[in-house]
């Protein structure tokens, strides 16, 4: 399947969104209120206008929920670059019985519901020594809507029986995973800006580093496993003539490429497979404990090396997932 | 709506006969044609008369060569298949669509787009096992074989022309148009005497069309083996005949 870059930026983008919005909601539910710091350094305080934004803890909580939900629309909106009729896109809600895509886009817009109320009680109230039970129900449905967008956004490809790469038991804990694992980057990442004793910080960054980035690359070496025990479909079984004899397309139906081949037909990612997978599980799988253990001689900034490092191994898992993808019509092309 | 009709009670569609089909193209320029005009229209193409023209087509014709070993050694049969929707009874591509514009109908079966509801989102193409859809650059949306729902009711036309373009045009009488959810119909006869296969049924769509494989050869590879002389029995013979039989048995 052709890698169409609108949709490897959705899923990188939204995926690590959701799996921030998810592990701050779960804090919140949990009734540990994160302890960040204001992000504004303390000499804007002087300025009377900032001055109370600055003194708000709950101002670090609500920039770091903002940055979660600018990943999951900047995602959505790459999303509507590969339709047809982005103007249309509203319509892709009404088939939440049938589509996955359309539960996909009923869920990922739920889920503003909690995360605004979330900021609005954030940004209009005292600062909170712990959270009110407004606040634990709005992290809780967070949470839920955050996992419930992904597991949609998995079903989306695991659904589809022609391509049989993404029609894999192995796809869904995948996309869980990799979701948490990068949103778990963006998060320490921030929190080496605002977290007073970085005690959170350091606590999250081993929870990644030992539990979430193994998880994601050992997922992730189960789903090439998987794909590669399954030859790609013949001509024979696509056409039912394999009963007479083994099958060759010796002449194409058409001499230019068509929508199916140019999309589906798509071959180069599977020459250089062996490298770009190694590429993707290793920097997936140590970007978090490699960084970790520089932070110690030269300092926290080393979690935004994690970050970078980390989502480009997604990004790259993600260019993958769709490349070498084969789909059944190929087939009938002999490819 | 994309949850499915439970059953439709007529079941329309194709019925390929590859024994017949000589791969002349004719069913898929016959369809470009109609399509272009017709109530689903236009089928504009990028580049047409340039280099590398490009566009959708409901009909794709491949050639493929079918290697089989007989006792006088392996031969090639060519076998020309024409490609198209196959108007599945529990097609994927309408259950993914997210705006409801990929619609079976309950009357007849047929699988449709309804161009105003369209976003071009594609994931119906991913969906079809058999490549039936195309989207078109031009106009954004999905395009598909609509098994010329506005010729086979079309009551401007002649009786004999409500068929679809490609049934019309094939020179050969490889393609013929029915309901094959009725056992009587012309075309369910076909499919039983020829035995009549659905393609890759694994995937659970439950294709309506159908096709009829090639008719074993001619050429005296599979025929049976010359059967020997008969038995006869000379001693029953009159007395006339058992001489014709020495005369002729010298």
């Amino acid at each position: 399947m052709r890698p169409t870059f609108s949709i490897i930026c959705f899923t990188v983008l939204s995926g690590a969104g959701y799996g921030l919005l998810f592990l701050l909601g779960l804090a919140i539910a949990l009734g540990a209120m994160p302890t960040f710091r204001s992000l504004l350094p303390p000499e804007l305080e002087r300025f009377s206008a900032v001055g109370p934004l600055v003194t708000n803890p709950n101002l670090a909580l609500a920039t770091a929920l903002l940055v979660g939900a600018m990943l999951v629309s900047l995602g959505l909106l790459c999303s509507l670059g590969h339709l047809g009729k982005p103007a249309r896109a509203w319509r892709a809600l009404s088939q939440w019985r049938s589509s996955w895509l359309s539960r996909e886009g009923v869920a990922s817009l739920l889920t503003y519901v909690p995360l605004l109320g979330l900021l609005a009680d954030l940004f209009t109230h005292p600062p909170f020594a712990s959270p009110t039970l407004t606040l634990r129900i709005y992290g809780a449905l967070l949470c839920l809507g955050c996992v419930v967008t992904v597991v949609c956004t998995a079903h989306i490809y695991s659904s589809l029986k022609p391509i049989r790469a993404w029609h894999d038991r192995h796809v869904l804990p995948g996309y869980l995973y990799l979701s948490l694992h990068s949103g778990a980057l963006v998060l320490t990442a921030l929190a080496t800006l605002g977290i007073p004793t970085q005690t959170t910080a350091v606590a999250l960054w081993i929870g990644n580093a030992l539990i979430l980035a193994p998880c994601a690359a050992a997922s992730k070496w189960y789903y090439w496993r998987s794909i590669d025990a399954h030859g790609p479909p013949t001509t024979g079984r696509a056409t039912g003539l394999d009963r007479l004899g083994s099958v060759r397309s010796f002449e194409q139906p058409h001499t230019e490429a068509n929508y199916l081949t140019h999309e589906m037909g798509f071959v180069l990612a599977r020459k250089h497979s062996r490298k770009l997978r190694a590429f993707a599980f290793w920097s997936i799988l140590l970007a978090p404990i490699t960084t970790l253990l520089l932070a110690w001689p030269v300092g926290g900034f080393t979690a935004w090396i994690a970050l970078v490092l980390g989502l480009s191994g997604v990004f790259v898992e993600r260019w993958l997932f769709f490349a070498e993808a084969r789909h059944t019509v190929m087939a009938y092309y002999g490819r | 709506m994309t949850t499915l009709p439970l059953s439709t009670p007529k079941k329309l569609g194709l019925v390929i006969d590859l024994d017949t089909c000589v791969g002349c193209h004719a069913c898929a320029v016959a369809c470009k044609e109609w399509n272009e005009g017709g109530d689903f229209g236009p089928l504009p193409d990028s580049d047409p008369y340039g280099k590398e023209p490009s566009g959708v087509w409901f009909n794709r014709v491949h050639s493929y060569a079918v290697e089989q070993a007989t006792p006088q050694g392996s031969r090639e049969l060519t076998v020309h298949f024409p490609r198209s929707c196959l108007h599945c009874e529990t097609p994927a591509c309408v259950t993914v669509c997210p705006t409801g514009a990929s619609y079976k109908r309950a009357e007849d079966g047929i699988v449709l787009v309804d161009e105003d509801k369209c976003i071009g989102c594609q994931l119906c193409a991913w969906a079809c096992p058999y490549g039936a859809r195309e989207i078109s650059a031009q106009r954004g949306t999905m395009q598909k074989c609509t098994l010329c729902v506005d010729r086979i009711y079309n009551e401007t036309l002649d009786e004999a022309d409500r068929q679809p373009a490609c049934v019309m045009a094939c020179p050969t009488r490889a393609r013929h148009f029915g309901d094959l959810g009725d056992a009587e119909s012309a075309v369910s006869k076909l499919v039983a005497e020829r035995d009549g296969y659905a393609l890759m049924p694994e995937f659970g769509c439950q294709p309506v069309n159908r096709y009829l494989p090639p008719r074993p050869r001619r050429d005296g590879s599979e025929s049976k083996p010359v059967p020997r002389e008969e038995a006869l029995d000379r001693e029953q013979l009159p007395g006339v005949l058992r001489w014709l039989d020495r005369a002729l048995s010298r």
